[in-house]
């Protein structure tokens, strides 16, 4: 019994991680139509900068943030500007080849620089266990999931509440129309994407302490993060919450009781089913795929 | 106030206009009127820059807009209601005249604009919280026109706003341009409901393959021959 529920939080709160990644490569679909694959060597480049701040700063891991979100942000914007908007109005698959191609850079380039080693940031007491009757998990693990809480939160009351969060909204659900309000859909696209990786930058933040840094990291934590995002249907972000959640969930008792070789079995027979009976995924609506909220 | 000198555009390498030139003067309502595919939505488009000319030019208020960017243009005074609505399918009514005084100089007003619109258009007002895909085309047209005047345009451009309406919303919508028109906007309009339009209208355009092929009063225009035989099946 208390197996289960150790379980069940040890899985939420995976979800709560995939959430976190999932909800940015949700959003940069929803909006600027493109599928980033290279969304996890984003996660991979931001943990790297995580390490080396906190081993020259001698600075905890989450003050790290302060320089992470803005630089991650900035390369977002750098990307899609210099990289996406030429190809915006070209074949969808050139856009895929495009982020597959950065995704294969940027691992190669931090092979190169860093060779495959193994960097552990250092855990500053975020992996004390914390041993709450029937539970045990880790103090990261609690803040992955209260980060996650208060982002999805935040990315729903930015979109809904504010004129920029309102004008991303309207570019991604009319572009042509948007420019006719006086929006400059290639800055909105720009922001979209510094906010979709900015969330790769938080999520590294949080499990830098908690796990190893290596150039092919991002690869590890973003499979799942595609399956997250088909799953609760390509640019709901609410969806995303929600497929998060029962991945990180069936993830964590399928590893738990039929072995980790099993468990992806497991996960992405559940997502072959929602695909077979729900294809839009759980909360896609049939007519687009523009819907965010 | 507009002046399109020998302006030519089109998609990739097809042209679709072939030297059109206008002019639209303050306090007017133009209308371009000609058939399917004559040229007459495209020359909107070109003019509210979503697509640029390959040869000629665009003045607005003696400026040059020829390679401006769009979103630059509404910020200048053009706003473009365009054809089939294109509204913001997801978003509520309210949230979609939010959008329309989006720019610097429309959001200071938007309280003043909000109750401009919402007192012309009583069945808008009732719809504020609703899905812009919810509504009726004819309430979707009503909103378009309303997300229009929200960001306070000197000139407003109307792609078809009677395509696939009800004979008497069609009526509804004159009026309306009429009304906004009287208030000082300025206004060119482009239809294939040539009848309606050189009725509200001071001056029109025929556009056909791509060129002006005649122009001058509504009244007279109304009268000519090929006009009557061309378009108003008289």
């Amino acid at each position: 019994m208390d197996l289960i529920f150790t379980n069940l939080v040890n899985g939420l709160m995976l979800g709560a991680l995939y959430a976190i990644v999932s909800v940015g490569l949700t959003l940069v679909f929803g909006i600027v139509k493109v599928i980033n694959f290279a969304h996890g060597e984003f996660l991979m480049v931001a943990m790297f900068l995580v390490f080396f701040a906190t081993a020259y700063f001698g600075v905890h891991p989450y003050v790290t943030l302060v320089v992470v979100l803005p630089l991650i942000f900035g390369l977002g914007m750098l990307v899609q500007r210099v990289l996406i908007e030429p190809l915006q109005d070209s074949d969808e698959h050139i856009m895929i080849f495009a982020t597959v191609g950065l995704s294969i850079a940027m691992i190669n380039l931090m092979l190169m620089l860093f060779g495959p080693d193994i960097y552990s940031t250092p855990s500053s007491g975020l992996r004390t266990v914390v041993d709450m009757g029937p539970a045990m998990f880790l103090t990261g693990q609690l803040n992955i999931l209260i980060a996650a809480i208060a982002l999805v939160g935040g990315i729903h009351l930015f979109l809904t509440r504010t004129q920029l969060g309102r004008a991303i909204r309207a570019t991604g659900q009319n572009r042509a129309a948007a420019q006719l309000m006086g929006i400059n859909v290639s800055w909105v696209y720009m922001v979209t994407f510094g906010i979709g990786v900015s969330c790769v930058g938080l999520a590294a933040v949080l499990i830098a302490p908690l796990y190893p840094t290596s150039p092919e990291v991002g690869q590890y934590f973003v499979l799942l993060s595609f399956v997250v995002v088909v799953m609760g249907g390509l640019g709901s972000i609410s969806g995303a919450l929600l497929a998060a959640m029962i991945i990180g969930i069936v993830d964590a008792f399928a590893g738990f009781y039929l072995g980790a070789n099993v468990k992806d079995l497991v996960v992405f027979g559940i997502f072959l089913l929602v695909l077979i009976f729900r294809p839009q995924g759980l909360f896609g609506g049939a007519r687009n795929m523009s819907h965010v909220s | 106030m507009l002046k399109l000198n020998n302006v030519t555009a089109g998609y990739g390498s097809t042209t679709i206009l072939h030297g059109i030139s206008l002019d639209v003067n303050e306090g007017e309502i133009v209308t371009i009127v000609g058939g399917n595919g004559a040229g007459k939505s495209t020359t909107l488009r070109t003019i509210s820059s979503l697509i640029n000319p390959t040869s000629g030019s665009i003045e607005f208020e003696g400026r040059d807009i020829t390679k401006m960017a769009a979103h630059k243009v509404v910020e200048l005074g053009i706003t473009m209601v365009p054809e089939a609505r294109q509204l913001f399918p997801e978003m509520t009514v309210l949230e979609n005249l939010q959008m329309g005084s989006f720019t610097k100089v429309a959001r200071p007003r938007y309280k003043e604009k909000l109750d401009e619109v919402l007192t012309l258009f009583p069945r808008v007002a009732e719809r504020l919280s609703q899905e812009a895909q919810s509504l009726s085309g004819g309430e979707q047209q009503m909103v378009a026109i309303a997300r229009g005047m929200m960001s306070c345009p000197k000139l407003m451009l109307f792609d078809e706003p009677s395509l696939g309406l009800a004979p008497i919303v069609v009526t509804q919508v004159f009026d309306v341009v009429k009304k906004i028109a009287a208030s000082g906007t300025t206004v060119l309009i482009v239809e294939q409901n040539v009848f309606q339009t050189l009725q509200i209208a001071d001056r029109g355009y025929v556009i056909e393959n791509g060129e002006i092929s005649m122009n001058g009063p509504a009244q007279e225009l109304m009268g000519n021959d090929h006009i009557r035989k061309a378009y108003l099946g008289i």
